[in-house]
């Protein structure tokens, strides 16, 4: 399968009061044509961050891309000028967001807001963009198409608004939807609805997809290839079946142990122990270190790279390093 | 929408006649009124003068009387000036809102411009720059920054006139005229402006940062739109919606002229004529004056709230 988008060596830092976070730091890895990469990590660890910087939405002086790149159909989006990136965002990588309800304008209607890049994009006349907004109203699967496109934001629920915000992000085709947490702010039953349909888009359009969750059940769902992020780093990535039968790095089988699992009814939830550590502090070191049981005295003082560990997968731990390794 | 209106009709009856009552009474219970303070009249003649003007029955019957003469359409009879507060209105109160109508004109077009720049620009050595010359306006008081420029720019240059509203003594007409009052109305808009400029560009600039920190801006840019459209269709209109409160704000404002501001420049306007009957304790003038600033206001809170419901849709009355 053909590579759609190449992520190497990006990092992002923001610049706070107390100092510079690497919010990402050095992480690469790439999406393919019809493949659903999901990113996988507990809050603050890197995941949005990442979607932010592919779509060039990391505001300046807050915080800025401060390396690598991002090739995209063998354009490096990092190094577009801000037009061309433009043509892009909305075009070719779509992008939705976790908050459907405040994700819309209050004060514009449902129906110009869909029909924005329809008219950015694809050059239509309004009432041709209008036609299509309706059409799109009725294909992601609410009814009375006509009426929803003439109100407002508040009238809808968070559902149907995550599904409008789904017809922005398809109405112009893209080669690549990014969702960040799609379903996190939706009720159950909704939740898989709205997974349903991301891959009915994805199966009849070919698109790919990059799915960022904490939701492991929704991994396991949705995704071809998995990405486990920790501080900012990538600290396991390979094939679902591969990763979810076979986990390498301790975090990961930290967080498959801590889902529940039906039918296995325990007093208490396995988690794992100690906190995320601060961004501000992190040293030269597995950032992963002072919760993993299996740390050594090298885990304190060396960052492990990210290596083959065998069956496709990649780990960043030194229990799979060389022996001649360790110090 | 209609029950909503007439009920709020109905509070605007009750508040304004408590307020009539209150400014009635504040008035009348001061102590001395217009005949007090001139030394040339006799005591006898002075009761005389009470008896006639009717300033020595008991306040609540002067109210009635006052109450029933304004249904009539009479706000009474301005005892300096010899003639009814309604016509001293009407001569008065256009010059006042000329000035009023282009300054705050003026300043709401300007502060919208800088206050979405700064925003969007923050801590840009521009926004830096307006932060500082905001903070340096709002200090200085509007008798200083008056009579600061009319020394520069009408004493030492003489590029402006200091005062007035047409040159003494000039019978100019038509364009000549306009010309005129164009030049003389020049300094007192500029300092008005630079008065009204700070906190209201302060005002916008703060509503901008919030909206600009919205998801909803965030979806626009992420849509590919431009980023003048992000900022004038999605941020802007959002910004500004708060902003109608002030809008009812700025109706009596329109209307109330300006005390200091008309005093400096010797402005013929409503403000002036309100200060001098101060002086004189010409109360029925400033009891008209004060009721009808009173009306004014409740209509202008009415007037915001219809606003909101046709600017945000999420408002419903």
């Amino acid at each position: 399968m053909k590579e759609i988008m190449k992520i190497d060596g990006l990092s992002t830092v923001f610049f706070t009061d107390e100092g510079k976070v690497r919010a990402v730091d050095d992480i690469s890895f790439r999406v393919r044509e019809g493949e659903t990469v999901c990113i996988v990590g507990e809050s603050g660890c890197g995941k949005s961050v990442t979607a932010m910087s592919i779509m060039g939405l990391v505001e300046e002086p807050g915080g800025k891309v401060s390396g690598g790149s991002i090739d995209f159909l063998g354009e490096d989006l990092l190094r577009l000028d801000k037009n061309s990136l433009r043509a892009i965002r909305g075009h070719e990588i779509a992008m939705i967001f976790q908050e459907p309800m405040s994700s819309l304008n209050p004060v514009i209607k449902i129906g110009e807001q869909i029909m924005e890049p329809l008219i950015v994009h694809q050059k239509m006349k309004k009432k041709a963009a209008r036609q299509r907004a309706v059409e799109l109203i009725s294909q992601v699967g609410i009814s009375r198409a006509e009426q929803i496109a003439d109100s407002y934001p508040h009238e809808l629920s968070g559902g149907m608004l995550q599904r409008i915000m789904i017809a922005i992000a398809i109405s112009c085709s893209p080669k690549l939807l990014i969702a960040d947490e799609p379903t996190t702010a939706l009720d159950v039953t909704i939740q898989a609805q709205i997974l349903d349909m991301l891959r009915e888009f994805k199966e009849s359009s070919g698109m790919s997809m990059m799915l960022i969750t904490h939701d492991l059940g929704v991994v396991a769902e949705m995704a071809d290839y998995v990405i486990v992020m920790y501080s900012g780093k990538i600290v396991e990535e390979g094939e679902v079946v591969q990763l979810f039968q076979n986990p390498k790095h301790p975090y990961t089988r930290g967080l498959l142990k801590s889902k529940p699992v039906m039918g296995q009814r325990q007093d208490e939830l396995y988690s794992i122990p100690g906190q995320v550590p601060n961004p501000l502090e992190l040293a030269s070191s597995c950032y992963f270190h002072d919760r993993c049981e299996h740390c050594m005295p090298v885990c304190r003082t060396r960052h492990p790279g990210l290596k083959e560990v065998g069956g496709g997968q990649k780990a960043a731990c030194w229990l799979y390093e060389e022996a001649e390794v360790h110090v | 929408m209609s029950t909503y209106l007439t009920k709020r009709l109905l509070y605007m009856l009750v508040i304004l006649f408590a307020a009539s009552l209150l400014i009635f009474c504040l008035y009348a219970l001061t102590p001395g009124d217009f005949i007090t303070g001139n030394i040339k009249l006799t005591a006898e003649r002075k009761a005389e003068l009470r008896e006639i003007y009717g300033l020595n029955k008991p306040v609540l019957e002067r109210y009635g009387l006052w109450m029933k003469d304004a249904f009539h359409g009479n706000f009474g009879y301005s005892l300096a000036q010899q003639k009814p507060v309604l016509q001293l209105f009407s001569d008065y109160i256009w010059n006042s809102f000329l000035l009023a109508a282009v300054s705050t004109f003026l300043t709401w077009v300007i502060a919208v411009i800088v206050g979405v720049i700064s925003a969007y620009k923050q801590y840009s050595w521009f926004d830096t720059l307006v932060m500082v010359a905001i903070f340096a306006a709002m200090s200085l008081p509007s008798f200083f920054i008056g009579l600061f420029l009319i020394k520069i720019l009408a004493v030492d240059l003489k590029w402006l006139p200091p005062g007035g509203m047409i040159t003494t003594g000039s019978n100019a007409t038509g364009l000549a005229y306009l010309k005129e009052v164009v030049r003389h109305m020049t300094l007192p808009v500029v300092v008005m402006v630079l008065l009204g400029l700070g906190s209201l560009t302060r005002y916008f600039r703060s509503n901008m940062i919030d909206v600009l920190q919205q998801d909803y801006i965030r979806t626009a840019r992420a849509k590919g739109l431009k980023e003048r459209k992000v900022l004038f269709t999605h941020a802007l209109r959002n910004a500004l919606l708060p902003a109608i409160t002030l809008v009812g704000f700025e109706l009596p404002a329109l209307f109330g002229g300006s005390l200091i501001i008309e005093q400096i420049f010797n402005w013929p306007g409503i403000g002036q004529l309100y200060m001098k009957s101060f002086g004189l304790r010409d109360y029925p003038l400033l009891m008209g004056f004060t009721m009808f600033i009173a009306i004014l206001t409740v209509i202008g809170t009415l007037l915001s709230d219809i606003l909101y419901r046709v600017a945000d849709p999420r408002v419903r009355l």
